[in-house]
């Protein structure tokens, strides 16, 4: 029975591996991508311009109402049409390929930052105003003030809504199978077609989610372990 | 952009909603059995309910809808003992395999939520309750449940909208909800961009209807929002 | 980001990179096998053709459901993915000529009465007599309120809406329709004979058997040929040309016999 599990040429073991090593690199870069929006749309948010919250108040409802699926096949059939659109605007009249990862990034990063949004502005706000104050009377501005004594602590704070977000990232991907990727999802489906034996394939597929699941929750723990050190922990007190 | 085409598939995508409706609602109906029977085993004090209950938790929440739905519908079939079974009749249909899954997911979740919302009982008012002479399925349905509700409600308004969203999965094994009709009217008009659009747009509005109700019961019950 | 883009065709019209659009999950035509790879008989015939044509062939894997928008859209060249040649498709993409034709057909568990339906041995679509439409009600007679599977966007679902009152089940994949075939929740299929019986030989599908008429013609098109973007009229040219030398030599019958075992040339 677990002869389709063989490494090489015979079996499905070596690609459903490399599929999970799929997984967690568009997972990944997912992230970034998502953070990246989320520290850009939270500042957003949080400024004094009408237009810049309204832009980011209408970007996240959109990502959290409609599917996830949805967003993919937008991205994946408007996404090239649109970046050429833009292209054009600047003179270049050629065709513009993205490929499955990179539009996979787009999509999942995009649902990923809507989320991030949420969880950044959120450790912004927690970040006692005083400490604003006090680091402006002390002559702090730019790195000083943002890089030393703001970000620390949101980084903190953030963390393990940062850590839910990768949760909801890591298993969007699956949706991303979709636009041709071979992640764990498309690649247990290819298998479970090819060998008329969907039962192993998707029993594994959902094993190798739970090992990153577990690995990534490792990971978290200890990032927020160091990151907390000083204070103490809302259960001890 | 074609905007006529939009306009002609919109009358046909609204046909789906209400299998979507229907899909949703009963999976959230038999998910909140699920959940607060979950939640019950999970703060037992009895690991024997406790861990099983939990390992369920992970389960569900570590791996992909799109995954649990095609392990209940495609990987289960595969069995012969599964398909002579008398649950077969019921996991035969692609219907009943979209709200197992769907069950199964809320279930979890909202365990989680319900749970939050048990625990933050203070437990004053149950001594309070126990030293009045109140029995303890008094104490759960008078003091414990009524409180819980108004401490999960906003969590669990969101937790509907993730339902929504997920229930567009179930297109996937052949029924032919609001993403269902739209996939088909793509494979005749080739034209995706629009025809998501148009379900995408769909599916917002269900989702703001769904939050202005949450809202209103939010204030019937006196919840301050959280913001 | 700049690895991301990239600039396919040249200006004058010569392609000396093609990217080829296929699905991967419609055994024997194209499929993936354990080893990850793309193979079948489609990939086979398009290494042929491009090396006729002097240009490299590269392989984009798309799902069926999306594969002539993707096309339209710029994401490949040119689909070879048992794709027949209908009306309906040229009026969103051109077609090469024909480089295969395989009829369709239903199939059934042999447990199932269908099994026993007897009927004339061909069904063609362009003959509009008495027979065909006997042959037609006769079928949808014996199917009339069962599970009838088809995959999504395909001439057999065309089928199945215009001449049948069955209860439609539209697929994905004609993988998982072959799945639920062989669970029991579908009572018959229709799909091309190559894929079904490709299927049959396997440890899955040994309870599937076939049954009705040899369909073809009208709605099903005119044999299966290459999708390429209405404004590349140069590339079709080149397929139009390579296919006809790839007939001609004996090469499109060989490889049809390697992976179907029979001769599938026009």
């Amino acid at each position: 029975m677990f002869d389709v599990f063989a490494l090489g040429p015979t079996g499905w073991g070596d690609e459903m591996l490399m599929g999970a090593v799929m997984t967690v690199l568009v997972s990944s870069s997912s992230l970034l991508l998502g953070i990246t929006l989320g520290i850009v749309f939270a500042a957003c948010k949080l400024s004094n311009f009408f237009i810049l919250r309204a832009i980011a108040e209408v970007y996240t409802t959109i990502i959290r109402g409609i599917p996830e699926l949805l967003v993919i096949y937008l991205l994946f059939f408007g996404g090239s049409s649109a970046v050429m659109y833009l292209a054009k605007i600047f003179g270049y009249m050629g065709y513009i390929e993205l490929n499955a990862f990179t539009i996979g990034t787009i999509a999942v990063g995009a649902i990923s930052g809507a989320y991030s949004t949420e969880v950044i502005r959120g450790a912004v706000n927690s970040v006692p105003k005083g400490q604003f104050e006090v680091g402006k009377t002390l002559g702090l501005s730019g790195y000083s003030l943002y890089g030393k004594i703001i970000f620390p602590q949101v980084a903190r704070i953030a963390l393990p809504g940062i850590g839910n977000v990768w949760q909801i990232t890591l298993k969007d991907t699956a949706l991303i199978s979709v636009t041709g990727l071979v992640e764990i999802m498309r690649q247990s489906r290819i298998a479970a077609g090819s060998t008329h034996e969907p039962f192993i394939f998707y029993t594994a597929a959902i094993i190798l989610y739970l090992l990153i699941t577990r690995l990534s929750n490792i990971f978290f723990d200890s990032a927020e372990k160091k990151y907390s050190k000083g204070y103490v922990s809302k259960e001890a007190l | 952009m074609r905007l006529e085409l939009m306009y002609e598939s919109f009358f046909k995508i609204v046909e789906g909603i209400p299998l979507t409706l229907q899909v949703v609602s009963i999976s959230t109906i038999l998910g909140i059995f699920l959940a607060v029977a979950v939640a019950l085993m999970r703060i037992s004090g009895n690991r024997l309910m406790s861990l099983p209950a939990y390992y369920f938790v992970y389960l569900i929440r570590g791996t992909p809808l799109l995954l649990q739905l095609y392990f209940v519908y495609y990987g289960l079939s595969q069995f012969e003992a599964i398909r002579e079974s008398i649950l077969w009749p019921i996991l035969k249909e692609p219907y009943w395999c979209g709200i197992i899954t769907l069950t199964i997911s809320t279930g979890a979740y909202s365990s989680e939520i319900i749970r939050g919302g048990i625990l933050s009982v203070s437990k004053n008012y149950i001594e309070a309750s126990g030293a009045l002479g109140l029995s303890q399925i008094k104490t759960f349905l008078l003091i414990t449940l009524p409180i819980t509700v108004r401490q999960a409600l906003p969590a669990y308004g969101n937790e509907l909208i993730l339902m929504v969203k997920a229930s567009s999965l179930i297109s996937i094994v052949t029924l032919m909800e609001i993403t269902g009709i739209a996939r088909t009217i793509i494979s005749k008009t080739y034209a995706p961009v629009e025809i998501f659009l148009v379900a995408g747009s769909i599916y917002l509005v269900i989702n703001f209807i769904i939050v202005m109700f949450v809202n209103l019961a939010e204030r019937r019950l006196g919840i301050e929002k959280a913001t | 980001m700049i690895s991301a883009l990239s600039t396919v065709a040249f200006a004058d019209g010569h392609w000396s990179t093609i990217k080829i659009g296929t699905e991967g999950a419609y055994e024997p035509w194209n499929f993936t096998d354990s080893d990850g790879n793309l193979v079948g008989a489609e990939l086979d015939l398009a290494r042929d053709l491009c090396a006729r044509m002097n240009a490299e062939c590269e392989f984009v894997q798309q799902d069926w459901d999306g594969i002539i928008p993707a096309l339209v859209n710029g994401k490949y060249d040119v689909i070879m993915a048992g794709m027949s040649v209908t009306e309906e498709r040229k009026k969103t993409i051109s077609f090469s000529k024909a480089y295969m034709t395989e009829p369709a057909r239903f199939f059934a568990l042999n447990s199932s009465p269908l099994s026993t339906f007897s009927s004339a041995k061909n069904l063609n679509l362009d003959d509009d007599g008495d027979s065909t439409s006997g042959t037609i009600s006769a079928l949808n007679n014996a199917m009339k309120g069962m599970n009838v599977g088809v995959t999504v966007a395909t001439i057999h679902e065309d089928f199945a809406n215009k001449y049948l009152d069955s209860n439609l089940k539209v697929y994905p994949t004609q993988d998982e329709m072959n799945l639920d075939l062989a669970a029991g929740r579908i009572d018959a299929m229709l799909c091309d004979v190559g894929t079904a019986e490709a299927f049959m030989e396997t440890a899955g599908g040994s309870d599937v058997v076939t049954f009705g008429p040899n369909v073809f013609g009208g709605l099903l098109g005119e044999g299966v040929g290459a999708g390429i973007r209405q404004g590349d009229a140069d590339l079709k040219a080149m397929f139009d040309k390579a296919i006809a030398d790839a007939a001609a030599d004996g090469t499109i019958s060989k490889i049809s016999m390697q992976w179907f075992g029979k001769d599938l040339a026009p």
